[in-house]
């Protein structure tokens, strides 16, 4: 029974980030009509501000003190961030929440991107076949991640969640769940909300959904259609970006881990049906426990392998029993 | 419709195998004529004709070719090591494995079109991968990649007591001028055979699926084996590609069927042109030669090639144009891909045609092949004279099928 409850937690975790790439994703393609295969780089981008802003934290001053020798005999060299020397305590409290902080980085960030991407780039792609649009985005993909890998090297860089969170939760002896996840859980919950309410509840809000539904219509009435469709471009970028921020305590970010996500949450856009934002976030929850289920051990033994390969099959049962996912449209992507 | 004569065909055909035949003698200014990257271009050009059957025919853009080839590769290299050490029956299990998994991924992921097809097929790919490093380990070998040893049990071999210490068609090497040969003939009859493909009414139903696959289904066609069968056969294509592969190099590991292996093939054929015969050879000669001379390159050769610039502007230069070369050639390659996509979505060879028609009456156009947007407007371009008028008719053909969709 503990085992149960603690996959389903760990199901969840999970399930949030999918939950909330796939969402960055429905919303793109809701509104703009694109499938951006980019959008998985926009997840490691995100990842990489939090890198960014700890490497900026950390940068270091170093002093010599002659008063004290390392054991090796050569003078101790002193060396603290300069944030700390220029902010003291305040600045080693920053440090440690360095990756939270990352999130006021991320938002005006991935904002930028997402507008000067589809600005730049996506916008010509609108009138083009689906076929390009994938092809225009997977090279953009690749573009920013190779990047990343100049910059950052290939190697997967750790980083700290703060002192506060960095404990885990035991509800009893065997279910311990660190405390970080639960922030992430909260988190991806706060944000999913947001989202939901920044459509249903404001003007800005409705009129994308029009737009969503009727874009000619929309834009017959005298509204500039396309200039909100940029801004929820932009909006889905920092969903992707937030979910990479947070994300980077749990799974140490590397330059290829937008690729890994981008094709799991591209299965749960499937599975909860294209175009559906509550199928996505739904979906993703789904799949995420199933996939924890999955990789329970005793499912392992009995079905050996099956962790790694669930979600597809999942998928696959999914679309032969109902070809338009879980919560599809009638008229979503069907020409 | 109108369309390239047989004899046409046959020409393409001939003047292909003696460009194969003299590939040594081609390449040798451009400092390709080597055989080792020939055999590259051989093997990846059957990998991206198998690949534009599917995408450049039907319009189904499947990113999960890899799988198929990464099946061939561990097809091919089991059969070193249980049956032959002959390429003859590693080819055909190759293709029957790889033919199998396309039947399967294939039922599934055409039930749906578009970008969910696309989806499809990269998850199960990635499946694939993942299956590879992790379940199948007994079979694929891990990470370490499945290789052959010397005391593997060949019934075949040792029936006949032939004993071969790599690879070989009929004791010809797979190695050197031998091995470019081998694959270079391969080459030559898929290329024939897609051509065959292309001019059947099964390839002319391909197309009219690609162009309308609603109006098909009124017409009362279930186009749904059409395409199953063309995605087998690239499948099939891309077994081979993988079966000679393991030839050359009997190491198969499960990167081949990552998913940059996939979108490598999806490249070349847009490169060179999907939908055109020659395209996709075309488009995978240029990657693959690019790939070659681009990942050669290290800082220090290029500081020696900007030697002429003052030093602090070499060294900017240096630092800039690293970034592109040796391990950034993926960079490189991705760049290629965005200006491919967004300047020349035809391809290379479109943009040959568009040169070409500047010139001369659309006579040339039975030299290769039909472009890619030929589904109705064909028979008017043909009789236009090739001006302006051209494009604007096909736009108005391009509105009326809209229209009617």
């Amino acid at each position: 029974m503990d085992a149960l409850i603690l996959q389903i937690m760990n199901g969840l975790d999970k399930g949030a980030a999918y939950a909330l790439i796939a969402l960055g994703l429905t919303l793109a393609f809701g509104t703009l009509g694109v499938v951006n295969f980019a959008h998985g780089a926009l997840f490691m981008l995100g990842a990489f501000c939090a890198v960014t802003l700890h490497k900026l934290l950390t940068l270091e001053t170093v002093r010599i003190d002659p008063t004290q020798t390392t054991p090796w005999g050569s003078p101790l060299e002193i060396r603290t961030p300069f944030v700390q020397d220029l902010l003291g305590d305040w600045g080693r409290f920053l440090i440690d929440l360095s990756v939270p902080v990352s999130i006021l980085l991320a938002i005006p960030v991935m904002l930028l991107i997402g507008v000067v991407l589809e600005r730049g780039l996506i916008r010509f792609f609108y009138k083009r076949p689906h076929a390009d649009q994938i092809l225009v985005t997977f090279g953009l993909a690749i573009v920013l991640q190779e990047i990343v890998k100049q910059i950052f090297g290939a190697n997967p860089i750790p980083q700290t969640a703060p002192e506060i969170f960095s404990g885990s939760l035991s509800l009893t002896e065997t279910i311990v769940y660190p405390y970080w996840r639960i922030v992430y859980l909260v988190f991806s919950l706060a944000v999913i909300g947001a989202v939901f309410a920044f459509l249903q509840l404001t003007t800005f809000g409705m009129v994308v959904r029009a737009g969503m539904q009727d874009r000619e219509t929309v834009g017959l009435l005298g509204i500039n259609v396309e200039r909100r469709f940029t801004i929820v471009f932009g909006i889905a970028a920092i969903v992707a970006g937030v979910a990479g921020v947070m994300y980077t305590p749990i799974l140490p970010p590397d330059y290829h881990m937008g690729m890994d996500f981008l094709v799991m949450s591209f299965v749960v856009v499937v599975v909860g049906g294209m175009g559906s934002l509550p199928g996505a976030v739904l979906a993703g929850f789904l799949l995420g426990i199933v996939q924890s289920f999955a990789s329970m051990n005793e499912v392992k033994a009995l079905i050996p392998g099956i962790d790694q390969i669930i979600i597809y099959l999942v998928a696959v049962a999914v679309l032969l029993v109902r070809p338009r996912g879980l919560m599809g449209r009638k008229g979503v992507m069907e020409s | 419709m109108k369309h390239a004569s047989k004899l046409a065909d046959f020409a393409l055909l001939i003047g292909f195998a003696v460009m194969v035949a003299l590939g040594p003698v081609i390449f040798e200014p451009i400092g390709a004529g080597y055989p080792d990257l020939l055999q590259k271009f051989a093997i990846y050009g059957i990998f991206a004709i198998g690949f534009n059957i599917l995408f450049g025919l039907t319009g189904y853009l499947s990113f999960g070719h890899a799988a198929f080839l990464g099946v061939g590769s561990y097809a091919a290299v089991w059969s070193f090591k249980l049956v032959s050490m002959d390429l003859v029956p590693a080819i055909l299990l190759a293709v029957l494995f790889a033919g199998i998994l396309a039947l399967a991924i294939g039922y599934v992921s055409l039930r749906r079109s578009g970008i969910y097809f696309s989806i499809l097929t990269l998850a199960f790919a990635q499946m694939c991968y993942n299956m590879a490093y992790s379940v199948l380990t007994p079979i694929t070998n891990g990470e370490t990649g499945l290789r052959v040893l010397r005391d593997d049990p060949r019934v075949v071999d040792a029936v006949f007591g032939y004993v071969s210490p790599a690879p070989s068609l009929f004791g010809l090497q797979m190695t050197g001028w031998a091995g470019y040969y081998v694959c270079g003939a391969v080459l030559v009859a898929a290329f024939g055979l897609s051509i065959a493909v292309f001019r059947s009414p099964f390839g002319m139903t391909l197309r009219a699926i690609k162009s309308n696959q609603k109006r098909m289904g009124f017409t009362g066609y279930n186009t749904r084996p059409f395409l199953l069968t063309a995605f087998i056969i690239s499948g099939m294509y891309a077994g081979l590609a993988g079966a000679l592969l393991a030839a050359v190099d009997p190491l198969a590991g499960a990167e081949r069927m990552q998913w940059t292996a996939s979108g490598e093939v999806v490249l070349m054929t847009i490169l060179g042109g999907a939908g055109t015969l020659l395209g996709p050879v075309v488009g995978t000669g240029m990657i693959k030669y690019f790939e070659n001379i681009f990942s050669s390159y290290n800082d220090v050769q290029l500081a020696a090639i900007f030697s002429f610039l003052p030093d602090d502007l070499r060294d900017n230069v240096v630092s800039v144009l690293g970034m592109f070369v040796g391990e950034g050639w993926a960079l490189t390659l991705g760049l290629l891909f965005m200006l491919v996509v967004i300047f020349l979505p035809g391809g290379i060879m479109e943009g040959v045609m568009r040169l070409l028609r500047l010139k001369h009456t659309p006579k040339v156009k039975s030299l290769g092949d039909s472009p890619q947007r030929d589904a109705i407007g064909e028979s008017v371009i043909e009789d236009m004279p090739p001006d302006d008028h051209t494009s604007r008719t096909r736009e108005s053909a391009k509105a009326m099928r809209e229209t009617a969709s």
